[in-house]
């Protein structure tokens, strides 16, 4: 079967490239952000074509020179794009090889790919990809079967080579946020305090005398932008006009809307899948409820976009996570036809999901066409960043399981509530457009190109893994929840690992079983027996001591989106005011691993990301929306609080290659959550782990 | 007019004794390496070094450099010829994103050149200043701890 991205762009030649210079250019529509995705991409391409690491060229996706493959999302790089680079390239392999044959009239089982060179019988021929490129047509539909490479051979995936984009960024200029084409202009936006708040005045001489420099005061409905060729200027203008703007109808929150609790009480859709609602049975039961806040992607960079519109076409930069999606969102919502425009993705600061970057990318489209034949860049303040990018969605999950005489899990139940976790299309600037849509349709939500089926990213891993005979899943979505959240790493997966794992630990305990053997017999797989019984024995689980004493282990297990990587986790922490996380161990079998050291640094990464969510994060809100713009109110785990780390890759290169970029997250929180309520002797079931609920379950 | 030394080099500076450092080095002189992070002082990834030391550029004002030694990631190193910091962190693979990177580097050198013998703890804490948010905390440390090993070898 044709892997489904190289179907949809089904030409050879839009997945590599021969240079003049003895070079190839592996393509690829998904883009990198830190995760070495790209690197790794490419491993696999120099694989199949038979050509050394040296030759390899990658370049940034754009809408005119990558395939499309959509978002960069969900661990897929690997799985997605990596089959259809995978088969691509051994067809370019196999078309070489064949034409060769001919040309040389040779049997082409004579023939071999040495460096790129063409061999006969080990002995050169003269020909190479470089010197046929002219003769092979790569514009051509790929084949239904393709004879891949034996990853028994494989000298290229599998090793641990350094990634390609690291060492500009060491240096100086390497982001978007560096690129200043001739005769930039800069610009910033003032953002609407919420989406229905109308404009109402300006002081725009207390904005000008602010800026010091001449500057253009925009505004267009209630799009209001302060442009520059000189930077500072802008940037002080826009720090001026936060007070100087007077608006109408500004949004108004609830107290306790930042509050998990406060989705309880917000309309919702109510979708239910699994096994019909349990009949009323003597067995034993237990509930308990989880929640996890609201959170910000936290990017380092606040988001930068650059745009020029020149000769009826839109150039747009950007560091969104697809070129092709953000084409799409641009063309809905500035009114242009996809062919007008060409997007082409730049470095930028690590996304972790849904951050402001598209919305950065439409600011500096919408300017772009107001301002013609001048490059617009703009940039977002960190305190736009925090408060109107997407943030991560806060979830209610209350678990219920009924358990046999035995102990054992006979009936499952889990009932959560949450804000959507895909909500893109929609750019949070097009609500202040003049044309804008009026009422409730009005917050950046889905837009046009959500697919027909229906995909639910809050009830990701929300059926635990094990072998139970009946579970269900009862789900609220709240679709207008207080604060726009949209796509954060792992989705609604790591929030129902969380409380899935957390849950076992109870039901462990409840049914008078070590939470380790608990779960091994509930899971048959060999797999997944692996790599909890591996991570048990190097977090030394054995000689965990008694509950109750300030020092805890805890441990969980996941398979990533119930169908992926299999992986375990064993924390430990201490507790005293606060918790330190002093040790996480992590085994992980994500079957072949293409590159082990980014592998690991992305499991690393993971985390440590978690830890952090699990000991700090939580979006703050005020009365007219997200009042942590900060990093003082919105802090983050320091190099002085990282966990040591021990990471163990299965090695497995005879099962498919899968995502891990996103699976070390959820067991983290649970392993965390379990070693708290070890150390503590009592279980805190809200996330995050704060001074003030560890004395609140020490009171208890 | 305002004068400081850039990297080794006097820079005068006409803009106002208020202008951003970051700013300058930026729009004004093309030096990339110091990123626009949080504009407040907080995250580190505007850092450079005031006299030797490890300073937010996003905070610092023009006017209050006057005769300063600023030296930014670009003073440092090249590709071609990195610091030995820079060295250890692509050898480490001690990063993701990247956009961190640059500050930690300059925050990693007012380190070692005041304590060239830290132990892991006090990397850690000599870079507390510095934001990760991708999690690569850990390679760091083990870069710095690298990259000083390397120093005290090659300057007794």
């Amino acid at each position: 079967m044709i892997p489904p991205t190289l179907a949809a762009n089904p030409s050879l030649g839009r997945w590599a490239r021969f240079g003049s210079e003895g070079s190839v250019t592996i393509l690829f529509g998904k883009v990198e952000y830190g995760q070495g995705n790209m690197t790794a991409l490419a491993q696999i391409g120099a694989e199949e074509l038979g050509v050394n690491w040296s030759r390899i060229r990658i370049e940034e996706p754009s809408t005119s020179g990558a395939p499309d493959e959509g978002l960069t999302v969900g661990s897929m790089s690997i799985e997605i794009s990596g089959a259809a680079v995978r088969a691509a390239c051994a067809e370019i392999r196999s078309l070489f090889l064949a034409h060769a044959a001919s040309k040389l009239s040779a049997p082409p089982q004579e023939l071999s790919i040495s460096d790129g060179q063409i061999l006969r019988e080990g002995r050169s021929t003269g020909l190479s990809y470089w010197t046929l490129a002219s003769e092979v047509d790569l514009a051509r539909a790929p084949a239904e079967e393709v004879k891949l490479k034996d990853p028994a051979t494989y000298t290229i995936v599998g090793e641990s080579l350094p990634r390609k984009d690291l060492p500009p960024k060491l240096f100086g200029r390497a982001f978007i946020h560096d690129f200043l084409p001739e005769g930039v202009v800069h610009a910033r936006v003032l953002r609407q305090p919420g989406h229905r708040a109308t404009f109402k005045s300006l002081d725009e001489s207390a904005v000008r005398k602010a800026a010091g420099e001449s500057i253009e005061i925009f505004r267009e409905g209630e799009f209001i932008a302060f442009l520059s060729s000189s930077e500072a200027a802008v940037q002080r203008a826009h720090a001026k006009a936060a007070e100087a703007a007077v608006w109408d109808d500004v949004a108004s929150l609830p107290a306790d809307a930042a509050r998990a609790e406060h989705l309880r009480g917000l309309p919702n859709q109510v979708f239910e899948t699994g096994a019909p609602p349990a009949e009323p049975s003597n067995r034993r039961r237990v509930t308990a409820c989880y929640s996890k806040p609201y959170i910000s992607h936290g990017s380092l960079g606040p988001s930068c976009g650059v745009a020029e519109w020149k000769n009826a076409k839109l150039t747009v930069w950007t560091h969104a996570q697809g070129v092709f999606p953000l084409r799409a969102t641009l063309a809905n919502g500035l009114g242009l036809s996809p062919d007008a425009i060409e997007v082409r993705h730049l470095q930028g600061p690590g996304n972790y999901g849904h951050n402001g970057s598209d919305d950065a990318a439409f600011d500096a489209a919408f300017l772009a066409l107001r301002h013609e034949g001048k490059p617009v860049r703009v940039q977002w303040r960190r305190e736009d960043e925090f408060a109107h990018a997407p943030v991560g969605a806060a979830m209610v999950i209350e678990l219920t399981a009924e358990l046999d005489a035995s102990g054992r899990i006979a009936d499952y139940t889990t009932e959560l509530w949450s804000g959507p976790h895909t909500n893109r299309g929609r750019a949070i600037a097009e609500s202040a457009l003049p044309e804008r849509p009026r009422g409730d349709a009005a917050p950046a939500g889905p837009g046009p190109g959500v697919g027909f089926f229906r995909f639910s990213g809050a009830v990701l891993n929300a059926t635990p893994p094990y072998a139970i005979e009946a579970t269900r899943v009862k789900e609220h979505l709240i679709q207008r929840p207080p604060l726009r959240t949209s796509s954060l790493r792992g989705l609604g997966g790591p929030p129902n690992e969380f409380a899935g794992e957390c849950f076992i630990d109870e039901l462990a305990e409840s049914a008078g079983s070590d939470p380790l053997a608990y779960r091994l017999s509930m899971l048959e797989q060999p797999r997944a027996r692996h790599v909890l019984e591996r991570a048990a024995e190097l977090g030394r689980w054995a000689e965990r001591g008694p509950s109750g004493t300030g020092k805890g282990v805890g441990l969980a297990f996941c398979i990533h989106r119930n169908h992926g990587a299999f992986v375990s986790v064993v924390a430990q922490v201490e507790v005293a005011r606060e918790v330190r996380v002093e040790k996480v161990w992590c085994v992980a079998d994500a079957g072949l691993i293409i590159n082990p050291d980014g592998a690991k640094n992305q499991l690393e990464g993971g985390i440590i990301m978690a830890t952090s969510w699990a000991l700090k994060e939580e979006v703050k809100v005020g009365k007219t929306g997200i009042a942590s713009v900060n990093w003082d109110s919105y802090p983050i785990l320091r190099f002085s609080e990282v966990p040591d780390i021990e990471i163990e890759l299965v090695h497995a290169p005879e099962q498919r290659a899968m995502g891990l970029g996103e699976i070390s997250s959820g067991p983290t929180l649970a392993a965390i959550g379990n070693a708290v309520a070890h150390a503590l002797g009592q279980r805190i079931r809200d996330l995050p782990f704060t001074r003030d609920r560890i004395a609140a379950a020490l009171l208890r | 007019m305002i004068a400081l030394s850039v990297n080794g080099k006097t820079v005068s500076v006409e803009e106002g004794p208020t202008e951003l450092l970051l700013d300058v080095l930026r729009n004004r002189l093309g030096l990339m390496g110091a990123r626009f992070g949080c504009g407040a002082g907080e995250c580190g990834a505007c850092a450079v070094l005031v006299d030797g030391e490890d300073k937010c550029s996003c905070s610092l004002e023009i006017g209050s450099l006057a005769g300063k030694m600023v030296v930014t990631v670009e003073g440092l190193g090249t590709a071609e010829r990195p610091h030995p910091i820079q060295a250890a962190l692509i050898e480490k693979q001690a990063g993701q994103c990247g956009y961190c990177l640059t500050g930690i580097v300059i925050g990693a050198k007012a380190l070692l050149d005041r304590n060239p013998r830290p132990s892991r703890r006090e990397v850690a804490l000599a870079l507390d200043g510095h934001l990760c948010r991708c999690g690569a905390h850990q390679r760091i440390i083990d870069a710095v701890l690298l990259a000083a090993e390397r120093i005290r070898k090659t300057s007794p």
